[in-house]
Formats: C-alpha cells, sequence, structure tokens
C-alpha cells in the first residue's frame, strides 16, 4: 500500500503502484532523487514534461504524476526535441536508460547535444539491457558477462561524460544511486540549466548484470558505490570512462554557457529580417 | 474555423507540387516541419525553411527520417500542427512512427513523393511503389488515410484536407505523391483564408485531475490534451486502457486496437473520395491514380475513338480503399484496367475487391518514367472482348 503521508507520493501516479522494477534495481532511488529535484526547482509542475524511450528506465514516465509520455526505443530526444520546440515554455525532461540513448538513440543523442537543445537528459546506467534480459549495451565494460557477451564483453564501451561533452553539452554529471543527496543536487541543476544538460546516474541491476558478474544483491552493489567511488568535480572528461570493477569517478564535470538553439534561431533571424521579426516562442 | 490568414499565399501561382504542398500546409495551419533533405520531396521542405519565420512556425532538419518522424509527434502533443516529408527510403525508416502516431492518435501529415524503388532506386524519377507500405508498412494491425494528387493544385486542396482528417480522426494521414506531380509546374489557386476551411483540434473539456486521455465518451475518437495544460497525463506506445496506462492482455488489445481501426473503417465513407469519368454504362473501367491517371486519360481518349465504351475511376483516395464503389461497378462494367508504377499493388486490392465478378487487367510499369499511353490502350482493347 502506498503511505499517504509519503511526501513523494503526490509526485507518482500511485494508482500504478506496485511497480515493475525488481528487488535491488536503483530505479527507484532515482525517481525519488528526481522527484525531490524536481520538488525544489521552482519550476511548477505542469510546466513539466518527462520523455522515456523503452526499456526498464523506459517505465520512469509512467510512473510520474507530469504530462508524461512512453515513446518509441531510442528516440525520446527527438519526441522531447519537438516538444520542447512546439512549446518553449515547458520544461522537457528525458529519462531513459543506457541501451535506450546510447545504442539504439546515440545519434539522436549526439545532435540534440551539437544543437543545444534545451532538454535535461537523465540516463540511469545499469550497464545493460534489463527489459530483454541482459543483453550488452554500448556501456557494458570490457570483462563483463552479458547474455549477448556470455565469455566476457570485448567491445570498448562509451564513456557517458566524455562523449556528452564532446558532442556540446552544457551540464555533465555523474553520481550513483548511492549519492542521493548529489544525485538530487545536480538532477535539480541539470533541470535549471537553459541548454543541453545532462546526468549519468550509476545504478544496480542485480537480478541480470549483478547476478551474471557475481557482484551480490542490490545492497551489495549499492556498498561497492560507496567503496569505490571517488568524487572529482571538474575532473577532465577523458579520464572518467569505467572499467569492470574499477573506480567510478562521480561529480559535476561540466557547466558552462552557450546559446541555446532557439536563442541562436531568434538572433540569427532578427539579424536577417530586423524588427518584421517576431521572437519564436511557440506556436501557440 | 478559417484559416489562420498569415498563412495563406492567396493567389494564382505557377507551382510545382511539392511547393503547392508546402503552401496547402502552411494553409492547413501547419506550423511546425521536421525533415530530411531527400529527393524529389526536399522542395516541400526547402520552402518551409524559407516561409515559416515570417508566418511563427519553426522548422527542424532533424538527423534522420526517424528522428523527423517522432519530432512532429512531440510537437503535436505541445499543441502544433505539424507534418514530415520525405521520399521512399526515408519512408522506410518512419515506418516505426507511423505505428507510434497509430497508437498514440497522434493526429500528424506524412508526406512521400514517390520515386522508383526499391532501396535507392531512382532518386530523381518516378514511382508508385510505395503504396501498400503506406497501408501496411508498420508492424501491427491498422488502418490508415492516403491520398494520391494528380496536380499541384491537388498536392494543395489534399494537403489541407490531409490535415483536416488527421485532426478528425487522430491518425496519421499520407499524402502519397509521386516524383512527376511534385515536380511538375502548373497554376494552383490559393484561395483566401476565410473560404478556407480547418479543423481546429478537438481539446479535452475535462478539470485536471479528470482527463482520461483515451476515453471515448460514447465517440470513436477520444479528446486530446496538451502538455502543459495541467492534466498531467500520460500515453504511451503500449496497448493502453482509458487512463493511457499500459495493460499487457487479450482483452486490453481487443478493445484499444479494435477502435483504432473502427474508427477509420466505418467512417471510409466520409473520407474515400474519386473521381469518376463516364463510368455509367461503360464496358471497360481504368482505374487508376497519381500522375497515371492523367496518362490513362490519353489512353481513355483512343479506345473511345475506337468505339470502345470506356471510363475512368480515379483514386483520390487510396487508403481506406474504395469497396463499396468498385463492388457496384464490377456487378455491370465487363473488366477493370489498372496501371501503375509499380507491379502490382493496388492491382491486388482492386482484384480482391472484385472477387472474381468482372475481369481485371493490370498494365505494370517499374516506373523510371511514365507508361506509353499506347500500352494502356492495347490492355483497354484486349479487356473489351
Amino acid at each position: 500500500m502506498v503511505n499517504p503521508a509519503n511526501p513523494v507520493s503526490q509526485y507518482l501516479r500511485t494508482d500504478r503502484i506496485p511497480h515493475i522494477w525488481c528487488s535491488g534495481c536503483g530505479l527507484g532511488t532515482t525517481v525519488n532523487c528526481f522527484v525531490r529535484a524536481v520538488e525544489t526547482c521552482g519550476i511548477p509542475l505542469e510546466q513539466i514534461s518527462v520523455v522515456s524511450g523503452i526499456g526498464c528506465t523506459g517505465r520512469v514516465a509512467g510512473y510520474l504524476k507530469l504530462d508524461s509520455f512512453h515513446t518509441t526505443h531510442g528516440r525520446p530526444i527527438p519526441f522531447a526535441t519537438g516538444l520542447k520546440l512546439a512549446n518553449p515554455k515547458l520544461k522537457v525532461i528525458v529519462y531513459s536508460g543506457d541501451g535506450d540513448l546510447f545504442a539504439i538513440g546515440g545519434n539522436h543523442f549526439i545532435h540534440a547535444a551539437r544543437r543545444n537543445m534545451d532538454l535535461t537528459i537523465i540516463c540511469v546506467n545499469n550497464f545493460t539491457y534489463g527489459m530483454t534480459g541482459g543483453q550488452v549495451t554500448p556501456t557494458t565494460p570490457i570483462d563483463a558477462i552479458a547474455s549477448t557477451s556470455p565469455y566476457g564483453n570485448t567491445e570498448e564501451p562509451f564513456n557517458l561524460p566524455h562523449l556528452a561533452e564532446s558532442a556540446g553539452a552544457v551540464y555533465v554529471a555523474r553520481w550513483t544511486t548511492f549519492h542521493v543527496r548529489q544525485a538530487t543536487k545536480a538532477m535539480k541543476e541539470a533541470i535549471q540549466k537553459k541548454g543541453f544538460s545532462f546526468v549519468e546516474l550509476i545504478s544496480p541491476c542485480p537480478t541480470l548484470y549483478g547476478r551474471r558478474n557475481r557482484l551480490g544483491d542490490g545492497l551489495e552493489m549499492m556498498q561497492f558505490y560507496k567503496e569505490n567511488s571517488v568524487i572529482q568535480n571538474g575532473a577532465d572528461t577523458r579520464e572518467v570512462g569505467l572499467d569492470f570493477k574499477g573506480k567510478i569517478t562521480c561529480g559535476k564535470f561540466i557547466d558552462r554557457e552557450k546559446s541555446s538553439y532557439l536563442e541562436m534561431y531568434n538572433t540569427k533571424m532578427a539579424e536577417r529580417f530586423g524588427s518584421s521579426f517576431e521572437p519564436y516562442e511557440g506556436v501557440l | 474555423m478559417k484559416a489562420d490568414p498569415k498563412g495563406v499565399l492567396t493567389g494564382a501561382h505557377f507551382l510545382d507540387g511539392d511547393h503547392a504542398c508546402c503552401e496547402g500546409a502552411l494553409s492547413a495551419g501547419c506550423r511546425f516541419v521536421a525533415g530530411y533533405p531527400i529527393t524529389p520531396s526536399t522542395e516541400v521542405v526547402e520552402r518551409i525553411a524559407n516561409r515559416f519565420p515570417s508566418v511563427g512556425g519553426i522548422f527542424i532538419q532533424m538527423e534522420d527520417e526517424i528522428a523527423s518522424s517522432i519530432a512532429i509527434q512531440g510537437a503535436v502533443w505541445a499543441g502544433a500542427k505539424a507534418m514530415t516529408v520525405t521520399s521512399g527510403p526515408g519512408f522506410s525508416l518512419m515506418m516505426e512512427h507511423i505505428g507510434l502516431a497509430v497508437m498514440l492518435e497522434t493526429p500528424c501529415v506524412f508526406v512521400n513523393v514517390q520515386r522508383g524503388g526499391p532501396s535507392t532506386g531512382l532518386p530523381t524519377l518516378p514511382g508508385q511503389a510505395d503504396m501498400m507500405q503506406a497501408r501496411w508498412g508498420s508492424h501491427g494491425d491498422y488502418e490508415i488515410i492516403a491520398f494520391c494528387p494528380n496536380s499541384p493544385q491537388e498536392c494543395f486542396d489534399l494537403t489541407i484536407r490531409a490535415f483536416n482528417l488527421a485532426e478528425e480522426y487522430r491518425v496519421p494521414v499520407m499524402m502519397m505523391m509521386d516524383e512527376c506531380v511534385g515536380h511538375m509546374t502548373e497554376k494552383v489557386v490559393i484561395p483566401k483564408a476565410e473560404e478556407i476551411e480547418v479543423r481546429a483540434r478537438r481539446y479535452t473539456t475535462a478539470k485536471p485531475g479528470e482527463y482520461l486521455p483515451y476515453f471515448t465518451n460514447g465517440d470513436i475518437v477520444p479528446a486530446m490534451a496538451k502538455a502543459g495544460d495541467g492534466h498531467k497525463f500520460h500515453v504511451t506506445g503500449l496497448t493502453h486502457d482509458e487512463r493511457g496506462y499500459p495493460v499487457m492482455n487479450a482483452e486490453a488489445q481487443e478493445k484499444c486496437v479494435r477502435r483504432l481501426v473502427e474508427k477509420i473503417r466505418n467512417n471510409a465513407g466520409n473520407i474515400i473520395t474519386l473521381e469518376e469519368t463516364e463510368t455509367e454504362g461503360a464496358d471497360v473501367v481504368v482505374v487508376s491514380y497519381g500522375i497515371t491517371s492523367r496518362v490513362a486519360v490519353k489512353a481513355i481518349e483512343m479506345a473511345k475513338d475506337e468505339g470502345i465504351k470506356v471510363g475512368h475511376l480515379r483514386l483520390i483516395t487510396a487508403w481506406p480503399f474504395p469497396e463499396a464503389r468498385i463492388l457496384e461497378l464490377a456487378a455491370r462494367v465487363k473488366a477493370f484496367v489498372m496501371p501503375e508504377l509499380n507491379y502490382g499493388q493496388m492491382f491486388f486490392e482492386l482484384q480482391r475487391t472484385i472477387g472474381g465478378k468482372a475481369r481485371s487487367y493490370l498494365v505494370p510499369h517499374g516506373g523510371g518514367t511514365v507508361h506509353d499511353p499506347k500500352v494502356i490502350f492495347e490492355k483497354i482493347k484486349e479487356a473489351a472482348w
């Protein structure tokens, strides 16, 4: 039963609880951090839209009591782009997993970052495709076991903060689900930041990634995060790649100013058309 | 409601079909377009990019057609009227999001200026071989609305109608143009804004907290909400109930998908648009669409010169297919002849509908150019015995 006194229940579709996530999964923790970030970010709830792709993290949109869209696999960013451009007053947040955002959706991620589209991207990175049974993803570390890399992964994974910075993101941070206060603060900062902001949240999947790699249950994986995380704000993102069972560099890596897509557009059109151009502020 | 005069370029113009399609979208109130360059459709988005800043619209060239076909849906859920424009290879990439638009019931327009295929095929030359893809290309079961204009004027008129039907039934509507019609330049008359009927989106009147995204209230099409209005609604590409929540069972599937199919099937009579010439008393009826219909006219004249009683039925909507009218004609004509720029697509739909009640003859053509009217004429002669 849902406790009506729970301070976060007002942000959740409590009629959809119990959720589908496994015991020990980190997704619930990320959602808890997220709603606390939303609660304190100063933006009216009706102005916030959450867009998810497909997968375990893709189900987040369906549990949040906000305007929320559960789209297609890998495509929440272009959906969010349309939502934002048609109504720039909306705060549009994409909440999805590592497979969704960086395998099938990788191209959309880099282009939205390049355009500095005013979106916040929250990636829950559990190093695997949970919904389909634990396959290898673009973030699975070398040597890790997955159902489609049964002898150990041999592909170099993406270093997500470095990818985000290189592609143009104005805010880049990484925390684990152990770091609930820092993760909450990072999500709040990312939501408040104008332009393309990115938060990576390292999260346990004890059922698949943890079990296959003998990393223990959810609690033991959290213990691992506690013991192996190194907080280094402002770290060079080239140095924050993740190894199997290696140290996890956490922190706020990038916080910089750049004109957003619509600012660039409105500036150029005003330059071209002069006072006859009305700055674009949405289709309505 | 009437068109917003800001988007309406009233007057007589000399336009190609692609540009006329752009002007149709502007007149219909389209203010968001996402696209990716592809011959022979690019002129549509080039003109959009040129025209939009002065009418308060926004165009974005996305990284691919997959992104374009879902960006428009995000824009619609924020309140815009939106379309994307492509040709065969891009249309293939968009199939995923035709399904999403069907499932979320997102009103939007997909324009496909058809070229020769398969694969990269003939980028600069005509084809009509995506007709079945328009109908069946995305996975799962659904019904679709598709137009096939045969002139720049129709590209203008039918683009407006496509937007209006998209709103009426909350479906993706296809403009199945072809390279010839897209690149053919003719007179296009754009009426005054107050003469253009534009269908407004039907938004819910429910109070925040009471809105159910897929509750139809006895109708077959539910009212929409848009992001930012305080409804805090959820929609999903998963099979869902009236609340928009996923439900994974056969009963929910039946309820959800049956309505998606029936909202078009039950209203086919209001959607289907045909042009008939001398079909009464005809022995042979030529069925055609798009650029091929203009070639067929020449072949029909040749047949009439030989004394053959031949009529013409032009499909203005390809989908839904005009089964009822074809069946009526099948009861009293000897034969149907169907030329199309493929090796048999709409022809098989025709044959299925006729059900052996009359003879049927395909005049196939691989595309790259149009038929020689003589070939169609020979087939009419063969059919007329």
